[in-house]
């Protein structure tokens, strides 16, 4: 076993994702804590261009084949388990995203090293490691704490500062070729699909007027649709009303959806859970209506109002009207 | 084809949530729970290849407290067999603790594809779905939207960001960890539940050997810092609507 902290890169048509630099600014500090050295992992297929960009690293083992060009469960966990299994890294850092969702428990079992999911901070004191995750939908944290030696820390996007993972030094590249495991495999990449244009782009807006789940019918799209255009703005969701189709994909904020930074975002009936937050956080001016007044919306409004909804958007329209 | 469904209950996530005194749970005394919302939707993801063409619909789950209702609300919707899988698991339980529960259960079943939902909100160690499927050394893909049966596989959908998917072609017996079905999970009346409950049979099978080592320990739970939460607007909606609109002004977000 080593000291090192492993992070395995993500990258999607062609770009590190900014996850990825957020997990080697995070991982800098813990190599650096726990005396081990910082190693990016990259899979991909001609991809040398994105090995470079990893320059917080100490160093990035790449697999580079034609093979694996696309993201796939199977391919890619095969390939992460030859690594970690060779290098045994003290931590493995995966983005908690839909890619790394697939790899962090396969490799959990398959490799029987611990994981702690949905992490948000991370530390190495003394050589122990903690973890916080946010659970409940954003209204509890967890602090674990890892017995043995080795874990694999499963973090959510958008938790640390991405800039922290640049650097413009040029990391070691050790290349390794793929795993044989690789002739057997059980799922197949049968292409990617773009999503379709939209009728607005939700994020190229400067008001943006988000309901969620909060709002119980479609039927209550109109008087929000009302505000929206009373305040030059347009709507957007949270994914729940673009599951209920009440709302076209292209307004979804959030982790598998879009992310959004306006100058002002209304959220009404929005809980705030992580993966609504990951897309809307950085938004200039966010102010949420919600009666819950524990709803984790409110740790990242700028303003907050406790209370019905509909009363707030009837006066809000009213008032702009007159 | 024999579709599986492993359900589980999470706490309703609108209630007020509050720490036990150990500092390291949730003070369950007075929660409400509810089917994990993305189960939900892998049982209505289930039912619409069942009612396409032709499936047994069996749903599982870990004894816990209430989970009969849930099992039975299940089989009002249109599944066909029950099962509930028992052991002393105790209230939290650990995420690889209940994917090798279930492992240890399928092994003795028969079955085409695995269903359940990408995530719940208190997998601390983990989504049960991948868990799952490396226990039993089945393929996997997580976020998925869209499945569709052709010739003995599965082709799926996996949602990325911004809307952009992948598509893969997955070998059966898989495991699917669903994000959305492709319709708003149905609603079972009362009254179909409680017929469900004469009518259908709920099996009981035991866990067996779930001694997996989850590795970590929880050293206290604790509600998010609000330091530099909301500042707060009150007064009636009146008041409310006039603070918020001031605030537009100052900042020139009026037109
Ligand atoms: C892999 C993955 C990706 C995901 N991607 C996204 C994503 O991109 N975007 C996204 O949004 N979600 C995403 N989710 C779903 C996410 O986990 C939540 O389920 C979702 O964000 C909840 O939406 P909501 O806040 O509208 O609903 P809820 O959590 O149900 O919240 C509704 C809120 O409305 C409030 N409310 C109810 N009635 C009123 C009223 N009359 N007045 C005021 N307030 C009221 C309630 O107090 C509650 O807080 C994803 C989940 C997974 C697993």
């Amino acid at each position: 076993m080593s000291q090192d902290v492993f992070v395995i890169a993500e990258h999607l048509m062609g770009n590190l994702e900014d996850v990825t630099f957020e997990l080697l600014g995070k991982g800098r500090e813990l190599a650096d804590n726990l005396d081990g050295s910082l190693v990016g992992v990259l899979l991909g297929g001609g991809v040398e261009d994105l090995n470079r960009q990893m320059g917080k690293a100490d160093k990035v083992i790449c697999i580079d084949h034609e093979q694996i060009a696309e993201f796939n469960p199977d391919s890619y966990s095969k390939c992460l388990m030859e690594v970690l299994k060779t290098h045994e890294p003290k931590v493995t850092l995966v983005p908690n995203t839909s890619m790394g969702m697939d790899l962090a428990a396969a490799l959990s079992v398959d490799l029987d090293l611990p994981l702690v999911a949905y992490a948000v901070d991370a530390s190495a004191k003394n050589g122990t490691i903690a973890v916080t995750s946010q659970l409940y939908g954003g209204k509890m944290n967890v602090e674990s704490r890892l017995e043995g030696d080795r874990c694999i820390i499963s973090v959510i996007a958008g938790s640390f500062s991405s800039e922290d993972g640049k650097s413009d030094n040029v990391p070691e590249v050790e290349e390794v070729s793929p795993p044989d495991s690789l002739t057997d495999l059980k799922i197949r990449f049968k292409r990617l699909i773009e999503p379709e244009a939209g009728d607005v782009d939700i994020t190229q807006q400067d008001i943006l007027v988000s309901v969620g789940r909060g709002i119980q019918s479609e039927d209550n799209l109109p008087v929000l649709q009302k505000l929206a255009d009373a305040l030059g703005g347009v709507l957007s969701a949270s994914r729940p009303i673009v599951d209920n189709k009440w709302l076209p994909k292209t307004r979804q904020v959030g982790k598998s959806g879009l992310k959004v930074k306006p100058k002002l975002y209304l959220a009404v009936g929005i809980s705030g859970a992580p993966e609504h937050i990951e897309g809307m956080k950085d938004a200039e001016l966010i102010i949420a209506v919600n009666s819950d007044p524990n709803a984790p919306i409110f740790d990242y409004a700028h303003y907050g109002v406790v209370g019905d909804l509909f009363d707030v958007v009837g006066q809000l329209s009213e008032k702009l009207k007159g | 084809m024999n579709i599986i469904v492993p359900i589980k209950q999470v706490t309703d996530l609108v209630e007020e949530l509050e720490v036990d005194a150990s500092g390291k749970d949730l003070n369950r005394e007075w929660l409400k729970y509810k089917i994990n919302e993305f189960d939900d939707h892998a049982l209505e993801e289930a039912l619409c290849l069942k009612e396409e063409s032709g499936a047994n619909v069996m749903a599982i789950a870990l004894d816990s407290a209430d989970i009969e209702k849930s099992l039975y609300t299940a089989a009002a919707k249109g599944a066909d067999k029950l099962i509930k899988v028992t052991g002393d698991f105790g209230e939290a339980i650990p995420s690889h603790v209940a994917a090798k529960a279930l492992a240890n259960v399928l092994e003795s079943l028969e079955y085409d594809l695995i269903l359940t939902g990408v995530q719940a909100a208190d997998d601390r160690d983990g989504q049960v779905a991948v868990l799952l499927a490396h226990y039993l050394g089945l393929p996997h893909v997580s976020v998925v939207t869209g499945v569709n049966l052709q010739d003995g596989k599965a082709i799926v959908h996996k949602e990325y960001s911004g809307g952009l998917m992948g598509e893969f072609e997955v070998d059966l017996p898989g495991v699917l960890g669903i994000q959305a079905a492709r319709q708003t999970p149905r609603y079972a009346p009362v009254s179909r539940v409680r017929q469900a409950m004469r009518s259908t049979e709920l099996e009981e099978m035991p866990a067996g050997d779930v001694s997996v080592a989850v590795g970590t320990t929880v050293q206290r739970m604790f509600k998010p810092e609000t330091s530099d939460g909301a500042q707060m607007i009150e007064g009636s909606a009146e008041d409310v609507a006039n603070q918020i609109l001031n605030i537009l002004s100052e900042r020139g977000l009026k037109q």
